[in-house]
């Protein structure tokens, strides 16, 4: 039930007394309305604009959001209305849907925002009406058509494991996507305009010579174009030999329109080759070298614009047909008039009627050879009316194949744009990306500096280090840290990964202590983290949490910490705040473990203690800061930042 | 007053947008019949003409405006709103019988007072009130007695509506039956035709019309 009948449903019901007395059998029990209400005005707060309106209206919809008890959700009982926090222009439109029945377009707004705003209320979007339903889909299959393109490009994205076929498809169908592919496009460009070229000036006539009349160079320099032309085919056959291995689907590749002409071009050579001078096949011989012209289609691959050309004639088909089919009706008709026309006069050069044919081609289309013209005044009258009709005919279509061409040329061009334009949109959402997570292990060390300064009582520096970070940013930061915690991984950023990778291979691993293989051996991958690392980290008046062989897992993550707060310069305290690449280097397989060792710079004997203790290799800093809370020998003291 | 050729240049005007019809001399308006729209005489009366009260009138003249606004419903609409409640059949018949007992003026056009009056009738009114409308329901021709004819196009006209996917599938006879049943019950001098007399009789006399006449009466 739409529009507004679900208001004439009481007249409807009243209605069907006219069945009563006809009836045939006792009628059911009519269901009992218990809750009757009276119609009272609903307050609508959408972003703070105010909408009111019945109640009934609203359910004349029990399927959507706002007629159904979904809406109870977003009742706001002190200031009793239902208070939505959506775009409050369109809702308007979705309002006026429960009002008038009839759901309207408004064209000014994004067509994404407008769904979202259906999808959110509950109602699809099939209702719309007819006035607008045109508009509604035509920009729906638009924005999708971008998404589509959006999408095509993701698939650029290198694939990991693709085998030799794969790559080398790849890189025939996208030579941007590799050096060597550029390479060999351009190198198959190349040899496509020579062989053309060459083709070209075969024919020219080069000069003659005393003993010789002049002949076309072709003639002359047999030998050399001959060699020239082999080159080219041999090229041409390689090329399609590596095309046609590396194709996903042979027969589909051999089936398309480019294979096709690829064969074309490099047949007539072979043909050439296997036949003889035999004087009977010679002549279609020769016919065959007029093949060698379509070495130029090749080209298409290199040129979007022809490949953009082909395809608007092939979508134009209709058109063409349409205006071949009228050309030749007209030509027809007016070949049989101006032959019949002048039939009378004498040496007239409309023999027959395919031979007038000619004449009104040329004057159809404008041309006016004057090799035959009318001399009866009919046939001049008729040649006339010839000419001007040619023009309309032509003038007809053309315009449909034109603006074909420019939407898909336009197409196109956007994709192009586009496509561009990616880069350095990704490389913004990249760094956006990567700022919220630098944000991220910012925090992190800020937040163990803190610690550590409070401890130390210098204030000064925590004045820098303090951020603000609003209550958002601190409870995604905290959330991050579970998950950290939870898989005993850490973030890091990418330069540190990739370091400790490269570190991992380079480096040996002289200083592994034998507590260290006494302790958990690795156990991870290269991205995992060792595990069972015990550090003597110097630790704030808090807790001192013993430390089990499990537990170092979690230390771990303090332990990193710590490590990212080692200056490997020895420098001064100021260089605390390090970069972010100076962080994490565990992440490695047989990375070594670094304790985070801030010692003050004072003798670091508590710290040869602890070190001697667990050994695992140590990265010095100095100046470290260093607590002067002793910690026992047996205890595991670290600081925890998370 | 119009210079004569003022009058021809406008007669000229409407003749090129052919809007003026010069063989009827009529205006030829593209649109809408009814352009004029109808404004009902007023609450008060109405409360007091039919046997609702006042908000239910409101809450009736807003369903009624909302489909149409110009204040009438004319045969079309009323058969484009009745088929929405009957999808699966062809209700315009039913409809076109509905449309013709509520067009009490019978100009071809209800408006808000005959609709309501009609509506107060069926829901407010009295049994023998509610049955004396049903009979004139029945009563196509309007002149005071069903006939044959007209008792079976009614009942064609609510088969029709049932659509084409019953069970049991309805054939052309069971109309027949129908009505036949419903004379043999209804027609008690056996003339053929039922009277409104014969007709209040022989329906009170039956428990279930009564009953089921009641049964919307509190659909407002």
């Amino acid at each position: 039930m739409a529009t507004g009948a679900a208001a004439w449903f009481p007249f409807a019901r009243a209605a069907a007394i006219g069945w009563m007395p006809v009836a045939s059998c006792p009628m059911p029990l009519a269901p009992r309305d218990n809750s009757k209400k009276q119609d009272e005005l609903i307050m609508l707060n959408v972003s703070g604009r105010r909408f009111q309106t019945w109640r009934t209206t609203l359910d004349r919809y029990p399927d959507t959001l706002l007629g159904s008890s979904e809406k109870d959700f977003f009742y706001n009982e002190e200031t009793k209305e239902y208070f939505f926090d959506r775009d409050p222009d369109v809702f308007r439109s979705i309002l006026n849907f429960y009002r008038t029945g009839k759901l309207h377009y408004p064209r000014h707004e994004c067509i994404s925002s407008y769904d979202e705003e259906l999808t959110f209320f509950g109602i699809i979007p099939e209702i719309i009406g007819d006035c607008c339903y045109e508009e509604y889909k035509d920009r729906k299959r638009e924005s999708l058509e971008r998404l589509q393109d959006d999408q095509e490009e993701n698939k650029d994205a290198k694939l990991p494991n693709m085998n030799i076929r794969q790559t080398m498809w790849r890189a025939f169908e996208y030579p941007h996507t590799s050096t060597m592919a550029l390479v060999f496009y351009y190198v198959t460009g190349f040899f496509i305009a020579v062989s053309v070229i060459t083709n070209v000036i075969e024919t020219v006539p080069c000069g003659a010579t005393p003993h010789r009349k002049d002949m076309p160079c072709g003639e002359r320099y047999t030998v050399a174009f001959f060699c020239m032309d082999t080159a080219c085919v041999m090229i041409f056959t390689v090329e399609y030999l590596l095309r046609l291995f590396a194709a996903p689907s042979r027969y589909r590749f051999m089936r398309s329109v480019m294979s096709i002409i690829d064969v074309v071009a490099i047949l007539p050579y072979y043909i050439g080759l296997v036949m003889t001078n035999n004087e009977d096949v010679s002549g279609a011989f020769v016919t065959l070298r007029v093949f060698r012209v379509f070495r130029i289609f090749k080209f298409s691959r290199h040129s979007q614009g022809l490949r953009i050309l082909g395809y608007t004639l092939k979508s134009c088909a209709s058109e063409l047909g349409f205006l071949l089919f009228s050309l030749t009706m007209a030509i027809i008709i007016f070949a049989t008039v101006m032959f019949y026309a002048e039939k009378g006069s004498s040496s007239t050069k409309f023999t027959s009627i395919p031979a007038s044919f000619w004449y009104t081609i040329v004057t159809m289309t404008t041309l006016g050879y004057g090799d035959m013209v009318p001399k009866t005044i009919a046939g001049k009258i008729f040649g006339s009316i010839c000419s001007l009709s040619g023009v309309l005919v032509i003038a007809l279509p053309v315009p449909v194949i034109v603006s074909n061409f420019s939407r898909i040329y336009h197409q196109n061009q956007r994709a192009d744009k586009r496509r561009a334009q990616k880069k350095t949109r990704l490389t913004r959402i990249r760094i956006a990306k990567s700022g919220s997570a630098n944000a991220f292990l910012q925090s992190k060390r800020n937040g163990l500096l803190n610690e550590l300064l409070e401890l130390t009582g210098t204030r000064e520096l925590e004045q820098r280090l303090i951020r603000s970070t609003s209550v958002l940013e601190s409870q995604h930061h905290h959330l991050l840290r579970c998950l950290e915690k939870t898989t005993a991984h850490e973030f890091v950023d990418e330069h540190v990964f990739e370091q400790n990778c490269l570190e991992s291979t380079l480096q040996s691993y002289p200083s592994h202590s034998s507590s260290l293989s006494s302790q958990d051996s690795d156990t991870f991958c290269c991205c995992g983290r060792r595990s069972g690392t015990r550090n003597p980290l110097p630790h704030s008046r808090d807790s001192v949490a013993p430390v089990s062989p499990l537990g170092p897992l979690q230390e771990l993550s303090a332990l990193h910490i710590q490590s990212s707060q080692l200056s490997l310069h020895p420098s001064s305290r100021s260089n605390l705040n390090l970069r972010a690449e100076d962080s994490i280097r565990i992440n490695c397989k047989g990375g070594r473990v670094t304790t985070a060792i801030i010692s003050l710079p004072s003798p670091p004997s508590l710290r040869e203690g602890h070190h001697h203790h667990h050994g695992p290799p140590q990265r010095r800093a100095t100046p470290s800061i260093q607590t002067t809370t002793s910690s026992t020998p047996t205890s595991i003291i670290k600081v925890s930042a998370l | 007053m119009k210079s004569r050729s003022q009058e021809q240049s406008l007669s000229d005007s409407r003749e090129l947008d052919r809007s003026h019809d010069p063989l009827t001399g009529s205006v030829i308006d593209e649109g809408e019949l009814f352009t004029v729209s109808y404004r009902p005489e007023g609450l008060d009366r109405l409360v007091q003409q039919t046997n609702f009260s006042k908000k239910e009138l409101q809450i009736l003249y807003r369903g009624f405006k909302n489909e149409c606004p110009n204040g009438v419903v004319n045969e079309e609409t009323f058969k484009s709103i009745y088929s929405q409640f009957f999808p699966q059949g062809d209700s315009s018949t039913y409809a076109h019988f509905l449309f013709d007992a509520f067009d009490s003026q019978n100009n071809g056009a209800v408006n808000f007072e005959d609709f309501v009056i009609s509506l107060s009738i069926i829901l407010r009114g009295s049994t023998a009130d509610k049955l004396a409308w049903a009979f004139n329901l029945y009563d196509i021709n309007k002149d005071g007695c069903i006939t044959r004819e007209e008792m079976t196009d009614i009942v064609t006209s609510i088969y029709d509506m049932m659509g084409k996917y019953t069970y049991p599938c309805i054939n052309d006879s069971d109309a027949k039956e129908h009505v036949d049943n419903f004379f043999r019950k209804m027609d008690q001098n056996k003339d053929g035709v039922v009277t409104i007399d014969e007709f209040l009789e022989s329906c009170q006399k039956d428990e279930n019309i009564i009953q089921s006449m009641m049964m919307f009466d509190n659909v407002i």
